[in-house]
Order: C-alpha cells, then sequence, then structure tokens
C-alpha cells in the first residue's frame, strides 16, 4: 500500500524496532526507542545515522568547477581537492531553492548533496544550467548509501572498522577510504554540532557497514538515531533547516547567510545565477536589515514551535517561529525565529504565542550549543 | 504491545478504569505515548473542573508533537497524577500503571471500547 522508498538499511531498521516516519518519500527511522536518549548519546559518546535519503549528484569534466560557479552562489572552483563547502542554489530572482554541501572528489569531479526535498529540483536545475558547459551531470542518488557517525566517540569507533588517516581528515574534508573493507567516500561533516563522520558507500556494502560500525561502538556507548534527535540536534547546534528556516521566499542575506554568496569568483567574468538580485538583497539587507534570524530559550515547559508567532511583551507581533524543540541538552524550550531587527538583541524579553497563550521567551545569540573542542 | 484486558479503551486512545465507588481513573494506552514520542509537557484539569466526554480537557506536547487530551467521560475531576505533573516521562515509562492522568466521578461516557476492539483499531490486521 506503501510506494515510500526503502533505504537499503531498511530490514536492519525494523528489526531494531524503529518508528518510521515519511519524510520526503522515503520510509525513514524517526527514532528506536527514546529520540532524548538518541540526543544525549550524540553529544556525549556516539549516534548512528542512516542519510541514505540525501540526493547525491556528481558533476564531472574539465568545466565542472566553472560549471558550479555559475549554477551556485558559492566559489566553488576555488574549492581544493578533497575538500568541502556549504553552499546554496539561488533562483534568478535570490530567492533560495536547497543548501548544499559541495565536495570535490577531484580536479574535474564534485559530489554535490541535496537535501531529499529538493534533490529532483536540484538535480533539473543543474542539469539546465550545465548547458554551455563541457560539464556532465549525473543523478547518483542510487550509487549511494548515507551513513554517519557523529558524537565525540566517532574517531575511536571508526578507527576501529578503517586504516584511514582519521587524525588527518580535517573538518569539511573528505578521503576515499575502506571501511570494514568496503570502499566508501569517507567525508569528516555532519549535522548535528559534535564532531564525526559521513560515510557514503555502495547500497550493496550499506548493512556491511552499519553492522560493522555498531560492532565497534559496542561498549562505546553508539546508538542508533533516528532523525528526531537529527533535528533537534541541528536546531541546538543553530544549523539551518531547508523549508524552515530557508525558503524561496528567502535570500541568503535574509537568512543571515550572506557569506555563503560569493560576489568575488573570478570565473564566467563574475557571473552567475542570481548575482543581481543578490546584491539587491545585500544593499537592502545593509541598509534596512530585514527581520533577524535568532535563538530563543523559555523558561517554561511549553515548546514554541514552527509557525507560531512571535510578539512583544505588550503582545504587538513582530516574528515567527521557523523551528522549536525540547533541547534535551539545555533541559528548556529553544526555538529558531526570524524576529524584527529592533527585537533581535541578545538578552531582550519577547513572547511567543502559544495557541493563545503568551509565554515569555529571552533572545539569545546562535548557536545555543557548541562543543567544547 | 497489550492492551489490558480490565480496561476500556477510545478511539481518541485514552485508557479508563470501570468505576470504583464512582470513580475511574483515566490516562492514555501505550500505543498513543509511543505514537508521541518522549513527553515533555503535560496540562491536566483540575481538581473540581467539570469535563465532558468527548471534549478536550489538556494537552500532551511531546519533541515532535502536541495532542489534545480528550475525556472519555463526563463529570467531576477528583484527583490528578502529580507525579506525573512532577516527571512527564511516567506516562512514556508506565502508560497503564504509574503513568495515569487524573479520577474523574463518572456521570456519564462516551462510546467505549473493549481491549479486544482497541487491539483491532491500533493493529489492524
Amino acid at each position: 500500500m506503501s510506494s515510500l522508498r526503502l533505504t537499503a538499511l531498511d530490514a536492519l531498521h525494523r528489526a531494531l524496532g524503529a518508528t518510521m516516519t515519511d519524510f520526503a518519500g522515503w520510509d525513514m527511522p524517526l527514532r528506536y526507542g527514546s529520540e532524548r536518549e538518541e540526543h544525549l548519546a550524540v553529544r556525549t559518546k556516539a549516534g548512528l545515522f542512516d542519510l541514505s535519503h540525501m540526493g547525491e549528484i556528481t558533476v564531472t569534466g574539465p568545466q565542472a568547477g566553472e560549471m558550479l560557479d555559475h549554477a551556485l552562489v558559492g566559489f566553488v572552483s576555488a574549492l581544493g581537492e578533497l575538500r568541502a563547502r556549504y553552499t546554496m542554489i539561488c533562483a534568478e530572482d535570490g530567492g533560495i531553492l536547497d543548501d548544499l554541501i559541495v565536495y570535490r572528489l577531484r580536479e574535474d569531479a564534485f559530489l554535490v548533496v541535496a537535501n531529499a526535498s529538493n534533490a529532483q529540483l536540484v538535480l533539473d536545475e543543474l542539469i539546465a544550467r550545465a548547458k554551455g558547459y563541457n560539464a556532465v551531470v549525473t543523478d547518483d542518488r542510487d550509487t549511494y548509501s548515507l551513513i554517519a557517525v557523529q558524537g565525540p566517540e566517532s574517531t575511536a569507533i571508526l578507527a576501529d572498522t578503517t586504516e584511514a588517516d582519521l587524525p588527518g581528515l580535517k573538518y569539511y574534508a573528505i578521503l576515499p577510504a575502506q571501511v570494514a573493507g568496503r570502499d566508501v567516500l569517507l567525508a569528516r561533516t555532519g549535522y548535528t554540532g559534535e564532531d564525526g563522520f559521513e560515510i557514503f558507500c555502495n547500497p550493496g556494502d550499506a548493512a556491511h557497514v552499519w553492522t560493522a560500525l555498531t560492532e565497534a561502538g559496542t561498549g562505546r556507548g553508539l546508538v542508533p538515531c533516528g532523525l528526531s534527535c537529527r533535528d533537534t540536534l541541528r536546531l541546538e547546534a543553530g544549523m539551518p533547516l531547508y523549508g524552515h528556516e530557508l525558503s524561496t521566499e528567502l535570500t541568503p542575506f535574509d537568512a543571515g547567510l550572506g557569506r555563503v554568496v560569493r560576489f568575488d569568483k573570478t570565473t564566467n567574468e563574475g557571473a552567475f545565477i542570481g548575482r543581481r538580485a543578490l546584491e539587491q538583497a545585500a544593499a537592502a539587507a545593509e541598509a534596512n536589515p530585514p527581520r533577524v534570524l535568532v535563538g530563543l530559550v523559555s523558561e517554561g515547559k511549553r515548546v514554541p514551535r514552527a509557525e507560531y508567532t512571535v510578539v512583544t511583551t505588550d503582545g504587538e507581533p513582530i516574528g515567527r517561529i521557523t523551528s522549536g524543540a525540547p533541547s534535551p541538552t539545555l533541559g528548556k524550550p529553544i526555538a529558531i525565529a526570524y524576529v524584527d531587527a529592533a527585537h533581535a538583541a541578545p538578552g531582550t524579553t519577547v513572547a511567543v504565542d502559544v495557541r493563545g497563550k503568551h509565554e515569555p521567551v529571552q533572545v539569545v545569540a546562535l548557536p545555543f550549543y557548541k562543543r567544547a573542542r | 504491545m497489550s492492551n489490558p484486558q480490565h480496561l476500556q479503551y477510545t478511539k481518541e486512545h485514552e485508557w479508563l478504569t470501570a468505576a470504583e465507588d464512582g470513580v475511574s481513573t483515566i490516562g492514555i494506552t501505550a500505543h498513543a505515548a509511543d505514537a508521541l514520542g518522549d513527553i515533555v509537557y503535560v496540562q491536566l484539569p483540575a481538581v473540581g473542573d467539570t469535563v465532558t466526554a468527548g471534549e478536550t480537557c489538556g494537552e500532551l506536547e511531546s519533541t515532535k508533537s502536541v495532542s489534545d487530551l480528550y475525556s472519555p467521560v463526563t463529570g467531576e475531576v477528583t484527583e490528578v497524577n502529580q507525579d506525573v505533573l512532577d516527571d512527564n516521562s511516567l506516562v512514556n515509562s508506565a502508560p497503564f500503571e504509574g503513568g495515569w492522568l487524573f479520577k474523574v466521578r463518572v456521570e456519564a461516557t462516551d462510546e467505549l471500547l473493549s481491549a479486544a476492539d482497541y487491539d483491532a483499531l491500533t493493529n489492524p490486521a
């Protein structure tokens, strides 16, 4: 009856008793037991995630870098080999179509990872935007499964399964390696605010790699983790989520992420899709700050949730919540919100309309949580 | 997941005990607690409030969602579970026991389900 897509690890999730959820057309683990316990395991020990819903797109060819400079807002061709960058793809009007991680695998090969919900759109856009360039865009969504190990114990766990130089693998770097005897792309990236790794592997090897990591994690506190704790982990780390903090209605400057837009690109004579609109957005943000993305912390127990209205203590609407959850680390409800610049200073007391009742909250700087290094 | 035979159930996933001296104990089922996930906020009616069968009388919040609590019966609230208000996780860990929510002096009930009917509702063949 279900037409949901299943990952290569589906049988393992079911054997582990996962509660599954429809996420962008994929049947994904929401949680295995308590999402709070999973969250705290990632903060203190380690967690194992199936992220195979993420959309991998490969761009190859002599002009792959220039093509991506034209298609995305980042300066992709300036990226060193085996390094990664957070970037975005925007429409001509500057609206954000998706946020992406781009890995440079070789001089002439890039791996673009899109959100599951936007993967088809990003693929279609990249194919269209590649016209006239000597570059080939390949849909590799079915080529890879993606497994993440995140948390302070992740290096020790992974070291049991690979000869790869883990201390030498820097944050936002990627390396072809073997994990549990299988060829993978091993990246030091994540979406949890912790140290950790993301492993792109052949779907046929995914169960083997997952099982090997599970065994290596025994005694080190590794637990399987679902998408529910992934969301609270990224929220505490102040990381945006497409569809919440980011949308086609907003430019990167509206989202406080103008730094990802590289007007200093030297390829394509500096031209890229969305440039004109983004220059205007940058100037407008400079002259008249729009709503500002801030953190909110509540001393109460009721949770400010996405789409709730932020008001002044007098009840005047001044913004809206984009994401909210009880924070397992802080033990308090937290939220990210777009708030009028006049009320966005950390320390300001505002309120959230929680189903008719105004709950006081305090504006704080993002992120809510930063790991000790 | 086994639903105790001696309880009655509602389609809104509440359970209640047979009235003892006219008073029934009410909670949510393990199925409901599991579907909600970790519960982080519980709002219950106050002792002395009159609740109405089929109407909302409180709120349960979990990490991911907010759910209304429906009363399966009409009557006056005689007791609320302070342990649950102090430690919301009791609803997850012992939904049919220590995680009970409130007690009502029953005047009327909504349409109730037997354990077998509720099993069939939550585990359709």
